[in-house]
């Protein structure tokens, strides 16, 4: 499709601002699509304990507690950028200071990361070992 | 912004390319909504976020982090939590707040990515009816799920 050329420039400048918008969207979109699979598998536990330890056996598997790590990373990122948006949002003076603020994000996500990983992490060379 | 009154009159109040400091210079964006149901949405999406930054990220400690993560959910491990009426309340309020913050962050996204009007109508349905549907079975479940219905399994 055609597109007229905007007279204000290309959306995507790059740096921190647009980086941090692109993984915020990827990990929104992330964590909402598991959160459609994650509302019916737990559901199942309305049908009694067979059905459900069927079901959640599928968390037990190392694999997929890899994307579990995935998961926790998404859901830590989007919640630590959202703070670092709505710090932005509420007090303008702080858009002066967007670049430190997103290394400091970044940063605590960071240091965040490294226990869960080292957990999740564990339990995954356990259960392959 | 609404204090930035030093501008000369007849002047536009947002600032042109390259001009000020910060996110607000040579912003190409979309602006942030001043009223309606857009601002509603600006708003609600910042709220919601903010109780999630607690329902969710503990939610997710709580279930994958400490003691043995996930490997020690199953029926039992439900059945005891969901003994209390704290926990259930605390995944229905998750469950609450994450699908329409969910919901509506996807339509945001549907409405930057997706130009034709069907294909948008049609994506931003689906989501609206799938959000909708496991509203009311997540509702159901955690508000009829008996664990006394079972006896105990370890």
């Amino acid at each position: 499709m055609a597109r007229k050329k905007s007279v204000y420039g290309p959306i995507y400048r790059g740096r921190e601002g647009q980086w941090s918008w692109i993984l915020h969207r990827a990990t929104g979109v992330g964590v909402i699509l598991f959160l459609f699979a994650h509302v019916v598998d737990t559901a199942v536990v309305g049908w009694g304990p067979d059905a459900y330890n069927r079901v959640v056996a599928v968390y037990h598997n190392p694999f997929i507690q890899f994307l579990e790590l995935v998961l926790v990373g998404m859901v830590i990122y989007h919640a630590f950028n959202g703070v670092r948006i709505m710090i932005i949002d509420f007090w303008p003076k702080a858009s002066e200071y967007h670049v430190p603020i997103f290394y400091a994000t970044a940063a605590l996500f960071v240091a965040a990361m490294v226990p869960v990983t080292w957990i999740i992490g564990r339990n995954i060379l356990e259960a392959l070992f | 912004m609404a204090t930035r009154t030093d501008e000369p009159a007849g002047r536009p109040m947002e600032p042109g390319p390259g001009t000020g400091r910060g996110l607000g210079a040579n912003r190409t964006g979309r602006d942030r909504p001043v009223g309606g149901f857009e601002l509603w949405s600006w708003l609600f999406m910042r709220v919601s976020g903010l109780l999630l930054l607690f329902l969710a990220v503990g939610h997710v400690l709580i279930m994958h982090v400490i003691d043995e993560g996930v490997e020690r959910v199953d029926f039992a491990f439900v059945q005891l939590r969901w003994g209390s009426p704290f926990w259930r309340t605390w995944d229905w309020l998750l469950l609450t707040f994450a699908l329409i913050h969910g919901v509506n962050g996807l339509r945001v996204i549907v409405l930057d990515y997706v130009r034709r009007p069907g294909a948008r109508f049609v994506l931003n349905w689906f989501f609206y009816l799938t959000g909708t549907v496991l509203f009311f079975l997540g509702t159901v479940i955690v508000f009829t799920f008996d664990p006394s219905a079972w006896p105990a399994t370890s």
